[in-house]
């Protein structure tokens, strides 16, 4: 039976690819629950990854890179907020300018520094994260069932993967069982209410994006000094829309927002186990029909078939403290 | 923090003029900044700039060139946003309105020239407003966010049009991801064609009579958003919804309506990109176009007075900014896709952040002046 080690490869890639979006999309309910939009974290992921490629190959570190990043990360979601709260411009062109700025900028600088390609130096095994062999896995790899579970889907994979899966909970945590997230979540249902509850409604929104950026700063450095060793041209290809769309679809909670990631990893591990193979009755689907499931995946899980997303009530909305 | 000052006393040209071009200029320091840390001289970078677009005719007439695609995109941008939508697929909608150009063209080349042009020319429009319904529909009856939803149809077109420039109508004699040729017959007139009767010689010039066309969009638009009922339904729609319903226009309708001229603009570039240069659909011909439409609409403040020179300027940068990659090997084209991104921050999302301020001063000086 070929059939068992295929789909243990298959579940292995499904937590591996899901991993940027799980950070992506958390850090994008922090946002949104408090209410900012941030389409951005497209933008910030790519910067993120360009930041802690060049981090650790500087510094000989992927720690100094991955802080480097969040730090740079921190930046965009405060400059998104001193356009999108303190100015009250508008949230979407706030986001977009920062997508648009990061595919530029990421991509010229690495053209400038290391020359036309627009590629990073390839990171040394030092400089980057590796995958992590749990104990025991070769004890246990012939224990069936558990062998394959533990072995090959639980074990062998970068840190970004465990942590993606240990932040969940945690978020979950934060914004749903303590008082800073009900706070959170009353910003971005009533900002009026809690201001009159004496609680600083921009304070809040900006401690929400400054978690925003340290969350989304970890899809980035997964991307680049994880899963490959330097920073390409727009190596993020659509993933900080893909989370955001988990977002929605998991109607901005973490749990389902998580199983939305997972669908979509899942979609993509497909994907690319499908390109090249031929299926009975349809042959050989061209690769490029392929590539777009996730994306077609994406406006139809949109679409709503699972009914209207109702997004936190002040979403977008810029508050306006009245005199 | 300035108090804010009467609206009604600010003269046009303070808010229309001069606050867009102080933001424009804090958006050029930036982009300073940006060529100096990639270790260039800026100064060195606007020479050649303004060399690379004005210093010779050939390079004038490619400024124009651009200048075409971006207020088509820029147009397309503008209309979805009085309608509060943002249509981010300009991308996508231009390269399946390419699409719809070739696919007429080849299709109707027999009948007489001037009708394969507005058959091509009503294909491109139809083709890109087909690609902007389904986030249009999806938008107004779902409540799917067109923002996401328009990203993924980039994505989609993009891997569709590879898929069939490699697999269905591709050139079969060549390598190359593209299409056989248009017959040379309905090709645009070009400015060299034009140059030439003047006794004028150009090596090469891509600049076509599209630019005519974007300059007749220009006054569609115009009319249409502002002179007709149409027009004005969707910018009610656009400025406060609620009481649109109440005065029983239709979200619905206007919404889906938008996108699709939106996105049937947008397709208008390629009318400019395969009728007028290239004569066959080439793999990634929107090259950015679509997203530029979108720092072009904020900058021009999304009226076509506005985004004709915003798209002039955007069109200079292109240029120009082609003209510093030959000279400068630490800059790529991609450093001006971070420079609009920076334009799009100054003039769109931070336009508010010395607005007060500047008002405010002129405001008083004016006054004082009265006083006096």
């Amino acid at each position: 039976m070929e059939i068992l080690p295929d789909i243990a490869s298959l579940i292995n890639s499904t937590l591996r690819i899901s991993t940027p979006l799980i950070f992506a999309a958390m850090a994008g309910l922090f946002a949104e629950r408090s209410g900012v939009i941030d389409f951005g974290l497209e933008g910030k992921m790519l910067a993120a990854a360009f930041v802690a490629a060049v981090g650790s190959y500087y510094f000989g570190s992927p720690w100094l890179g991955l802080i480097l990043a969040i730090i740079a990360c921190v930046s965009l979601s405060m400059l998104h907020g001193f356009a999108s709260v303190t100015h009250k411009g508008d949230q979407v062109v706030s986001c977009v300018a920062i997508n648009i700025l990061m595919i530029g900028l990421t991509t010229a600088l690495a053209a400038a520094w290391f020359g036309q390609a627009g590629l990073t130096p390839t990171l040394t095994d030092e400089q980057r994260f590796l995958e992590i062999t749990l104990p025991f896995t070769d004890v246990l790899r012939d224990v069936p069932v558990v062998g394959i579970i533990y072995s090959d889907i639980l074990s062998g994979h970068y840190i970004f993967v465990y942590l993606a899966y240990l932040c969940v909970p945690i978020v979950f945590w934060i914004v749903f069982k303590t008082s800073f997230g009900l706070r959170l979540r009353a910003v971005g249902e009533n900002p009026s209410a809690v201001d009159t509850a004496g609680i600083n409604v921009f304070t809040m929104r900006y401690k929400a994006l400054m978690i925003n950026g340290v969350l989304i700063a970890f899809a980035g450095a997964h991307l680049s000094t994880a899963v490959n060793a330097n920073f390409f041209r727009e190596m993020s290809a659509g993933r900080g829309y893909l989370a955001l769309a988990a977002l929605i679809f998991g109607k901005w909670h973490p749990k389902t927002a998580l199983i939305a990631c997972l669908l979509f990893g899942f979609t993509d591990a497909l994907q690319i186990r499908l390109q090249g193979v031929e299926l009975p009755a349809i042959g050989t689907i061209p690769v490029q029909l392929i590539q777009a499931i996730p994306y077609v995946l994406t406006v139809v899980l949109l679409a709503g078939f699972v009914g209207k997303a109702i997004a936190p009530n002040a979403i977008g909305q810029p508050y306006v403290k009245e005199r | 923090m300035v108090a804010a000052v009467d609206k009604s006393r600010v003269p046009w040209w303070v808010s229309n003029l001069i606050v867009p071009l102080v933001n424009l200029i804090l958006a050029l320091l930036v982009s300073a900044l940006f060529i100096f840390i990639a270790g260039e001289n800026p100064v060195q970078a606007v020479k050649l700039i303004i060399y690379g677009s004005f210093g010779y005719l050939d390079g004038f007439a490619y400024t124009l060139y651009y200048t075409t695609n971006f207020v088509f995109t820029g147009l397309a941008f503008a209309v979805a946003f009085h309608c509060r939508l943002f249509n981010i697929g300009g991308e996508g909608q231009a390269y399946i309105g390419g699409l719809g150009v070739f696919l007429v063209a080849i299709n109707v080349s027999f009948l007489p020239v001037p009708i394969v042009w507005l058959l091509a020319i009503a294909g491109a429009f139809i083709f890109g407003a087909a690609w902007a319904f389904i986030p249009a529909y999806l938008q107004a009856k779902r409540g799917s966010h067109v923002v996401i939803t328009t990203i993924m149809f980039n994505f989609i077109a993009s891997s569709l049009m590879v898929f069939l420039l490699v697999d269905v109508i591709r050139d079969m004699k060549q390598m190359g991801p593209h299409t056989v040729a248009l017959p040379k017959e309905i090709w645009f007139p070009t400015f060299k064609e034009f140059a030439a009767l003047f006794g004028v010689k150009i090596r090469y010039s891509p600049l076509n009579v599209s630019f005519l066309l974007a300059i007749a969009a220009s006054f569609f638009v115009w009319f249409l958003v502002w002179k007709t009922k149409w027009g004005y339904e969707m910018r009610a729609v656009g400025h406060n919804m609620q009481a649109a319903i109440y005065a029983g226009i239709s979200p619905y309708k206007n919404i889906i309506i938008a996108m699709c001229i939106s996105g049937g603009l947008a397709g208008l570039l390629g009318i400019n990109e395969i009728l007028g240069v290239h004569h066959k659909i080439v793999a990634g011909f929107p090259a950015g176009y679509g997203f530029t439409g979108i720092a072009v609409a904020l900058m021009g403040r999304n009226h076509p007075i506005g985004i004709f020179p915003a798209a002039f300027l955007f069109g200079i940068l292109y240029q120009g900014g082609s003209e510093v990659t030959f000279d400068m090997p630490n800059i790529t084209r991609y450093m001006f896709v971070a420079v609009q991104g920076v334009i799009i921050l100054f003039s769109g999302a931070l336009e508010n952040l010395f607005r007060p301020q500047i008002e405010s001063f002129f405001v008083n000086k004016l006054n004082m002046k009265r006083e006096i």
